[in-house]
């Protein structure tokens, strides 16, 4: 790999910064449009039935009301698109009677303002035959089944039993981690038109190529005749990677009215119809020596599933690859419930996952009055602990090490209740982590332009990763060029397959097909137009364990009288591969650390037991952490190296989330010397344990 | 045009006048939006939880979701588009955002922030509030206290205080 002009690894600004800074960049909701018309959505009020009638005459003659479009009018979907996991019955909005949660899209309604759309929305009466519901999640629920062994499928190693049985110390607790809600500042927006027999959308998502391709499935188009931009994205945190429903309904009434037409969700709206992380509850055993070696793990995890759509919430990635232990036991149940279909957040799976595996180590070096993190050194294993595969590269141990040096772990006094300041108990705790590393296929194409500038065209995305500023470093480099002539092109389902931004693989993808692109254009001296696509070479790639890492450090102070948690300091030392841009990179992992700061001590979505509707669909009711929750944090990089992949990068996305929540919990025991093993740390739970 | 639902209405914007016939229940936001074409202030949530929208009003902060345009005629709005200002440099140079949604908003409440503390106003940690006291130095605590009505998703909330601390000096 050519790095002679060395634009990766040095820290530029963002590309796109001063029009982020100016008020120019464009979302999808401020794009102009002429002749636009506005949707209102209108979602159920109930959990479970059936819908007895959508009273359209109540609003038809409303002000600037253009028509409604329900379950007895709407276009016919395609029932067999989907996505990952195959057909996809959240995707099939408006094609019957059936309501299967309180937030379901039960109409449209279509306006020539927004206003006015939104009024005869909160008009429109609909009325329901309710049928009896359950919300209520419970690990032991009669309806858990096993859940789909696509990714993180259950594993037995060793004897589980008697390493259990033959152990001097043996931790077994539940923990439990609530419904939690992606909340990207940016509510999803969809903008949608028909230019001659193409649909073309702008809307808010993830990777354009994917929902495209969804689209045109759904509506039993050719691919060819659905484009799919989305040049700013305001966060996605994983709820915009499926085709959301603003964009399936904005579809329809596209193509209903042939006018362009705008449908942007309400927050509360965003709450109630796009993915939100399940609730999970998670049965943790871990065995070991009196010297602090494990020789058992079994992690019984439950989620809660829709039965609309299948979903995996892969909470023992890490318990199958973090330590070394002869015996390890998994297995995932999934519990369908009616409930808004659960779908990916940042670090799904690892980030419940580990705030279970990496408490559960905090209550066994407490039960050794062992240092949580010498248990973590003496527990490094040599091989994959399940696989029996190698790792690729492996840097926990540098992580963890430099990391407490860092903190000043080394002076820590492990017994807990025992540090003041003035009223405060203060307390520290640690995590380790990893997060699966790998990439997917993607195409790319590469032209020579006669100005001597290079045109690289992806169908990658940016939702403030990143992205465009370190696609173009990375081409840079790949042609040995200067970056200043690079002109990316990303964002748009016309540039060809690309995989979306998410599951930490948007870097290393995309990367991947513009190092193969730029290697062919310099075959051919620098000239003409290349395209590549990497499906061939990412199947070459050996198996191995490959896993990015983390060692996570926190300092609370937690008040006795009112049971207030505060995170004093956070330190996270992160191996993620090479890095290609240390301030952007910096950024992703201080705000994923932030993230796992407010799952720990915030976020909570909580349902009504009687309705089984979320009652706390907003910002005043659903906290997220503010700056005033926020301490400076610190996050820095050991040297690292991926390889096999281009460049040697691994992704950093997520891994900042994993971990973050468990050292501070682990911090709160310190502090205060009682568990907590239910998110979020909230004050009464403080104050009554 | 007046008539029961739809007022006639001028905006000074960004130094711009504008004539326009809103809709009664027009917020600012919508207005400077949906009929200004000033996207730069984003609906984050509409409800004034989130600071998205926030713009300034005659030099003071307000969430423009929770203002009515009818209510905004004769007063100065300064939108992000009509913000130029050192913090906006030190945003970028900071890193002080991701997705980027936010920060029209972050900004505009800061350049707000830094003229109440300008004039004298404490906030809530503030320890000494006492009149003859001299504005508290905006450290962290203090910046934090005071921006905490907007909030950023992505978690750049240590690089928005960095910047606006390096500005305010």
């Amino acid at each position: 790999m050519n790095t002679a002009n060395g634009a990766v690894g040095t820290a530029r600004p963002r590309i796109e910064g001063k029009a982020k800074v100016t008020g120019a960049a464009r979302y999808a909701a401020d794009v102009p449009m002429p002749d636009l018309l506005a949707g209102s959505v209108v979602l159920s009020t109930v959990s479970r039935g059936r819908i007895r009638g959508v009273d359209v005459s109540a609003v038809r003659d409303m002000p600037g009301v253009v028509g409604v479009i329900d379950h007895t009018n709407a276009p016919r979907l395609n029932p067999k698109a989907g996505g990952f996991f195959g057909p996809d019955g959240q995707l099939r909005l408006l094609q019957d009677a059936v309501v299967p949660f309180a937030g379901w899209p039960v109409a449209l309604v279509v306006a020539e303002t927004p206003e006015q759309a939104r009024a005869a929305a909160d008009a429109l009466p609909v009325t329901y035959d309710e049928e009896p519901h359950d919300t209520a999640f419970t690990a032991d629920h009669p309806a858990g089944r096993p859940a789909l062994t696509i990714f993180d499928e259950p594993v037995d190693v060793g004897d589980v039993e008697a390493g259990l049985a033959a152990s001097a110390v043996v931790v077994q607790e539940r923990y439990r981690t609530p419904e939690e809600h992606c909340s990207a500042m940016e509510p999803h927006s969809a903008t949608v038109w028909w230019e001659g027999e193409r649909l073309e959308a702008i809307d808010s998502n993830q990777g354009p190529f994917t929902i495209a391709a969804t689209l045109a499935a759904l509506f039993s188009l050719s691919l060819d005749r659905v484009r799919v931009r989305t040049e700013q994205v305001g966060g996605g945190f994983g709820s915009k990677g499926l085709c959301g429903p603003q964009l399936i309904l904005a579809a329809m009434a596209a193509l209903r009215f042939r006018r362009p037409v705008r449908v942007t969700l309400t927050r509360a709206q965003v709450f109630l119809a796009t993915a939100m992380r399940p609730a999970t509850d998670q049965l943790i055993r871990i065995g070991a020596d009196a010297d602090g070696r494990l020789r058992a793990i079994w992690h019984e995890p439950a989620f809660e599933i829709s039965p609309l759509a299948e979903y995996i919430e892969g909470c023992t990635e890490l318990t199958k690859t973090l330590y070394a232990a002869p015996a390890i036991r998994t297995n995932l149940t999934a519990v369908p419930l009616d409930i808004l279909p659960p779908g990916s957040m940042r670090g799904p799976g690892a980030v419940p996952g580990s705030f279970a595996l990496e408490s559960a180590m905090d209550e066994l070096a407490e039960r050794l009055d062992l240092d949580p993190l010498e248990l973590r050194l003496r527990n490094e294993p040599p091989v994959g602990p399940v696989s029996g595969l190698p790792f690729s590269s492996r840097n926990l141990v540098a992580c963890l090490r430099e990391g407490a040096r860092r903190f000043g772990w080394d002076t820590r006094d492990r017994r807990p209740r025992l540090r003041r300041d003035g009223a405060l108990l203060i307390g520290t705790g640690l995590a380790a982590t990893s997060f699966s590393v790998g990439a997917f296929p993607s195409s790319a194409s590469m032209t020579a332009e006669p100005d001597g500038t290079f045109t690289v065209a992806i169908g990658a995305t940016d939702l403030g990763t990143g992205a465009r500023t370190a696609l173009t470093a990375i081409a840079a480099d790949a042609l040995a060029v200067g970056i200043d002539l690079i002109r990316l092109k990303i964002s748009d389902s016309a540039l060809g397959p690309a995989w979306p931004a998410g599951g930490s693989r948007g870097t290393t993808s995309w990367a991947w097909a513009i190092a193969e692109a730029a290697a062919k254009l310099r075959e051919q001296d620098r000239r003409g137009t290349v395209t590549v696509d990497t499906g061939q070479s990412l199947g070459d790639l050996p198996s191995l364990e490959r896993h990015a890492y983390s060692a996570v450090f926190a300092e609370v102070g937690v008040d006795p009288a009112t049971g207030e948690v505060r995170v004093r300091r956070l330190l996270g030392m992160f191996a993620v591969g090479r890095v290609v841009n240390p301030l952007t990179a910096r950024s992703q992992v201080v705000g994923g650390m932030i993230g796992g700061l407010s799952m720990a001590l915030h976020e909570e979505g909580v349902r009504d037991p009687v309705s089984g509707r979320h009652v706390n669909a907003d910002f005043a009711g659903y906290h997220i952490a503010s700056h005033a929750d926020v301490p400076d944090i610190e996050a820095d990089f050991v040297p690292d190296y991926e390889p096999g992949i281009p460049l040697g990068i691994k992704g950093a996305g997520e891994i900042g989330n994993v971990g973050t929540a468990a050292a501070i919990a682990n911090a709160v025991w310190h502090a205060t010397g009682v568990r907590q093993r239910s998110l979020p740390i909230r004050l009464d739970r403080v104050l009554e344990a | 045009m007046t008539d029961d639902h739809r007022s006639g209405i001028s905006l000074r914007v960004n130094g711009v006048t504008h004539r326009l016939t809103v809709d009664n229940r027009t917020t600012l936001l919508d207005a400077l939006r949906e009929d200004l074409g000033r996207t730069g202030p984003k609906k984050g949530c509409d409800h004034g939880q989130c600071g998205a929208c926030t713009v300034l009003l005659d030099g003071r902060r307000v969430v423009s979701c929770l203002t009515l345009a009818v209510a905004a005629e004769g007063a100065e709005v300064t939108t992000i588009e009509g913000v130029e200002h050192p913090l906006q440099a030190a945003f970028v140079a900071h890193d002080g955002f991701q997705c980027g949604f936010c920060t029209s908003g972050q900004i505009c409440s800061a350049v707000g922030m830094l003229a109440e503390h300008a004039a004298g106003w404490p906030s809530a940690v503030t320890a000494d509030v006492s009149p003859d006291t001299p504005p508290p130095t905006l450290d962290a605590a203090e910046v934090r206290e005071r921006l905490s009505g907007n909030l950023c998703r992505c978690g750049a909330y240590p690089a928005i205080v960095r910047a606006v601390i390096e500005v305010a000096g």
